[in-house]
């Protein structure tokens, strides 16, 4: 039985984890290096990093650091953030990323998800999108969710698998930062729109919104969460733990 | 020292930084003298079953690995590496493999229920068929990471390993000093490294 994923998610600017990361016995919060070594021994079943940096040098620090977590954590590794050709997909593959995400990217160039699935194969592309209901419409949101891009999100996702999208990350512009739970809703259009692993992203407050996302919805194959696992209110353990005592199958 | 075959396809940092995490010695070679002269063979993969025999034929490592393997050095092909130990693959047509172990890759499309989602992809149980020396430090149940989304058939008497999946996909093969994984032991975590460590220390048949 494959087994529920559960993903934290690591935001890097300047080669840094940006929001204070919370754990006891870490003597350096804020190295990537470190905190991917603490995830991946303590649980984790995939790491997500972004590279929130705009600059030059903040780009290759961030790709030095990532060399430097792909040698110490022996988990899948997806990168994402400033993801715009396939020379980034090549940049990040280098270092030993295992997929790369690409949001805005895929916007700017619509062929960017097709070229990169021919040359790295479906299973490396990981699309992921931002959507905000807009007039009780699901819509693509870009720049960080700042910009409404108009198109509807279930045929931008529907044609994104169609060119070689392998994963779909789904992030709530709603529910993220609430604390509420997932969006269930766009959640169960996007599972029954797409044959590929859907990720849920944005919402989760509690380690019972996970035990809801997944018995609500079965197909959703796994849960990204930043800061309910950064600040220590739930450990990747008891999460774990409540899922399996609920009968949802997870890895421990 | 351990030689990973180096024939053009996939990203093999990951399994050299995982070999270099258990203290073993590892080289990314195509170098036929290298190889040759290596303890253990690792042979990786990813991508297209026909794309990887070809290269594989072409660089000409394809009868190195062949006769190494035959002179008893133990020899681990990950992943696509797993699947080109075999006989033949079905994967877009009809393509020969290494014919190593007895048995062909094919289609999961068709086999496992319509409702589960192909490729393979994610952290799923190790059901144990057999003994192996490469499980001494792992337990029945353990997850691995899995990507796939052909598997090897008709392989029974190789079959060290299985994981459930809609149906019972080959996980693990062994038949003398010629094993594969299914998985990415370089992805699996303590589980992977503990599956490395243990072929690591494999012995070289007579």
């Amino acid at each position: 039985m494959i087994t529920k994923r559960i993903i934290p998610c690591l935001d890097v600017k300047d080669g840094r984890v940006v929001k204070g990361v919370n754990f006891m016995g870490l003597s350096d919060v804020s190295s990537p290096v470190e905190l991917a070594k603490y995830y991946s021994d303590n649980g984790a079943d995939e790491l997500v990093f972004y590279d929130i940096t705009a600059s030059a040098e903040g780009r290759r620090l961030f790709t030095d650091i990532l060399c430097r977590v792909a040698s110490t954590i022996f988990i899948p590794l997806t990168v994402g953030g400033g993801i715009n050709s396939v020379d980034d997909f090549d940049r990040v593959l280098k270092c030993g990323a295992d997929k790369v995400s690409v949001n805005s990217g895929a916007i700017k160039n619509p062929g960017l998800v097709s070229q990169a699935a021919k040359l790295y194969g479906d299973q490396c592309v990981v699309l992921s999108v931002d959507v905000k209901r807009v007039d009780g419409v699901f819509r693509v949101f870009a720049k960080g969710g700042r910009e409404n891009t108009g198109m509807e999100a279930i045929e931008w996702i529907r044609r994104c698998t169609d060119n070689g999208a392998g994963e779909i990350v789904v992030n709530s512009i709603d529910t993220d930062g609430v604390k509420k739970g997932f969006d269930l809703e766009v959640l169960d259009a996007v599972c029954n729109a797409v044959s590929v692993p859907v990720i849920a992203s944005g919402g989760a407050g509690c380690a019972e919104d996970f035990v809801k996302l997944f018995k609500t919805l079965p197909k959703v194959d796994a849960g990204l969460a930043a800061s309910i696992l950064h600040y220590g209110e739930v450990s990747i353990a008891e999460l774990k733990t409540l899922l399996k005592n609920e009968s949802i199958p997870v890895r421990i | 020292m351990i030689a990973i075959i180096d024939y053009g396809v996939g990203n093999l940092f990951s399994l050299k930084s995982s070999l270099a995490a258990i203290g073993a010695e590892a080289v990314v070679t195509r170098d036929e003298t290298l190889i040759r002269s290596a303890d253990k063979i690792i042979l990786p993969g990813v991508g297209a079953f026909e794309d990887a025999m070809n290269k594989l034929r072409d660089s000409g490592l394809a009868e190195v690995v062949k006769e190494e393997a035959a002179d008893g050095k133990p020899l681990l092909g990950i992943c696509l590496g797993m699947q080109m130990l075999f006989d033949r693959s079905f994967e877009y047509g009809e393509h020969e493999g290494l014919g190593l172990i007895k048995g062909q890759v094919v289609p999961m499309e068709g086999v496992i229920p319509r409702s589960l989602k192909i490729p393979h992809i994610g952290w799923n149980a190790l059901h144990f068929k057999k003994s192996c020396p490469l499980f001494k430090y792992i337990s029945d149940g353990d997850c691995v990471y899995f990507v796939h989304s052909y598997y090897a058939s008709d392989c029974d008497d190789a079959v060290i390993a299985t994981a459930e999946y809609g149906a019972e996909l080959t996980a693990a093969v062994a038949s003398g000093n010629v094993f594969g994984c299914q998985f990415h032991p370089e992805k699996s975590g303590g589980v992977g490294l503990s599956i490395l460590r243990a072929f690591c220390e494999s012995e070289a048949a007579e």
